[in-house]
């Protein structure tokens, strides 16, 4: 009956988003009377695998397989349906990212299983099994009973604090016979970028609108972003003039973003925008009209011009850093 | 080579979402509808493309939804694309939308699925790996660039941490994101075309939905502004440090 959670990792180090998705499969266990097993694919270390156990999962199932260093979501969904019946596993957890969002439903399917992408909450078991995700691009929650017997459920990252423990797992080698199908997708190249900080994992980002007035001045917002350790995002109009690259267009019909602060600096906040980007936590507004609509959903404020404003800031957080 | 489009009908980007019904119902009075946005810019356009270069034969475009669905998916024969397909039902949630897709896809065999990497209303991203799963087919997510040559199609796509190039063999379900292609704005003979083209009305199969929304709410409203003068951004660190704690 174990929940069952999928663990993603990259060369072998354990993301902190699946550290998240580990605590929320180990919280569910504990409100539903059972225990926590985590599955993890491909090359990785027992010792960085025993790590998994702070975050409340009894046991980690580790197919060491190196073909699975890929992502090949048809042999992920293969072994997690191997690894949900060793278990007997009724609740399954993924995240809702790139790689969940291809394994969930494929094993939710096989299983015939209720889905909850995008999960904000742990179940209400008070009236069903009642999780709470995020609609129309945040612009209101919906809360979705799973009626199905089998549960599939996809987290958001950074949604709960992580909380470390000192539990410890055991880890156990899985062996999963996979089908001629399984890797039927041929990996030609893959190109990771390294370096910067990924928009989507991002706890802290700048984002730049029109009013940053040409991709000249950008200098100013990847200053403060290196000094925060934060990401850079974009309005679409910015995406749109080719001053930044399409990866960085947050909004209805670019990226959803939820990190902990997001620095909004020359949006004005239409609708689409905020649409985009109204999970975050703090919302800081740089703007030069007050009448800008992005102020009211907004929890700091300055009103100025950002060419001026911005090296202020970033001079600011670097004094805020040294006396820290 | 045959390419089936799925086509949702979503709410305009600048609709307010409002809740009727004791918060059990989103009330679409007065709501403007359109073509989800990446099944238009990217899957649908991708899709004439091929057939504008003579690699694929026919185009078909679907969608689920009761009659006043007609009026979007007039839309996008407007576009391009052979005929329409609208399965006549009201989904309750991905599961059945997927069900009632594949069991229509399998009496035609698609080379080719395309469809957006999300809906903008419900954004599961779901229904497009559910369809490749029912179809026994492989699914890419997240594709920028779809190049297709004999049975085969190469594919770019976002990974987590960056990107990949991926051969797959037909049939394959592919996600479309940007980079894919460039939207179009239909033109006069395209709307006049689209009126006469067939848009078959089709029966849904069974398949019982495994999730149900119980109820909506509306995001919290902000507490108000705190403003903070462009002269004193130490100010807005400590804020940010002590009050907010995000930083």
């Amino acid at each position: 009956m174990s929940v069952l959670v999928l663990v993603e990792h990259t060369d072998g180090n354990i993301k902190k988003k699946s550290f998240e998705a580990v605590q929320y499969a180990a919280e569910i266990a504990k409100k539903t009377n059972t225990t926590a097993t985590a599955l993890v694919l491909g090359t990785i270390a027992d010792s960085e695998l025993e790590n998994l156990g702070t975050y409340g999962v009894q046991k980690v199932l580790h197919v060491a397989d190196a073909k699975l260093n890929e992502l090949h979501a048809r042999a992920y969904a293969s072994a997690l349906i191997a690894a949900a019946q060793k278990e007997g596993s009724k609740i399954i957890i993924a995240l809702h990212d790139i790689n969940g969002k291809a394994v969930a439903p494929r094993v939710a399917v096989k299983l015939k299983a209720g889905l909850v992408s995008g999960a904000l909450s742990y179940p209400d078991l008070d009236k069903g099994f009642v999780v709470k995700k995020a609609v129309f691009s945040g612009k209101a929650f919906a809360f979705v009973n799973i009626t199905s017997d089998v549960k599939v459920i996809t987290l958001m990252a950074n949604s709960f604090p992580l909380v470390a423990g000192s539990g410890k797992a055991t880890i156990e080698k899985l062996d999963v016979t996979f089908g001629d199908k399984d890797f039927g997708i041929k990996v030609k190249s893959v190109d990771k970028v390294t370096g910067e900080v990924s928009l989507a994992d991002a706890e802290l980002v700048v984002s730049g609108g029109r009013g940053m007035k040409g991709p000249e001045n950008w200098g100013l917002i990847e200053d403060l972003a290196k000094e925060l350790g934060a990401a850079t995002a974009c309005s679409r109009p910015v995406a749109d003039a080719g001053w930044r690259p399409h990866h960085e267009h947050v909004g209805q019909t670019g990226g959803t973003i939820r990190p902990n602060l997001y620095i909004a600096v020359g949006i004005s906040g239409a609708i689409q925008h905020l649409a985009g980007v109204n999970g975050s936590k703090v919302i800081v507004v740089i703007n030069k009209d007050p009448e800008a609509p992005f102020f009211k959903a907004a929890n700091y404020g300055v009103l100025g011009d950002a060419m001026e404003i911005l090296p202020k800031l970033t001079e600011a957080v670097k004094k805020f850093k040294q006396h820290k | 080579m045959k390419i089936l489009v799925c086509i949702s009908q979503v709410p305009d980007t600048s609709t307010k979402i409002m809740l009727k019904d004791n918060d059990t119902a989103v009330n679409t009075q007065g709501t403007t509808y359109i073509i989800n946005p990446y099944d238009e810019w990217y899957a649908l356009i991708r899709a004439l493309e091929l057939k504008e270069s003579g690699i694929a034969t026919d185009v078909h475009l679907i969608t689920v939804g009761k009659a006043d669905t007609e009026p979007v998916i007039r839309k996008a024969l407007a576009l391009g694309g052979d005929q329409a397909v609208r399965i006549d039902a009201d989904s309750i949630d991905p599961y059945q939308t997927a069900n009632y897709i594949a069991d229509y896809a399998k009496t035609v065999g698609y080379d080719l699925v395309l469809c957006g990497k999300e809906s903008i209303d419900y954004n599961n991203g779901s229904v497009g790996v559910m369809l490749a799963e029912l179809l026994d087919a492989d699914y890419i997510g997240f594709a920028t660039n779809i190049q297709v040559e004999g049975t085969t199609a190469t594919v770019k796509r976002e990974i987590e941490g960056g990107e990949e190039t991926d051969q797959v063999n037909f049939p394959v379900v592919i996600a479309c994101q940007k980079g894919v292609a460039e939207a179009r704005i239909p033109n006069m003979r395209g709307i006049m075309a689209a009126r006469t083209k067939p848009l078959n009305v089709v029966t849904p199969t069974a398949s019982t939905p495994v999730t149900a929304i119980l109820s909506y709410e509306m995001p919290p409203a902000k507490a108000g502004v705190k403003m903070v003068s462009p002269d004193n951004m130490d100010e807005l660190v400590e804020l940010l440090h002590s009050e907010a704690k995000v930083i």
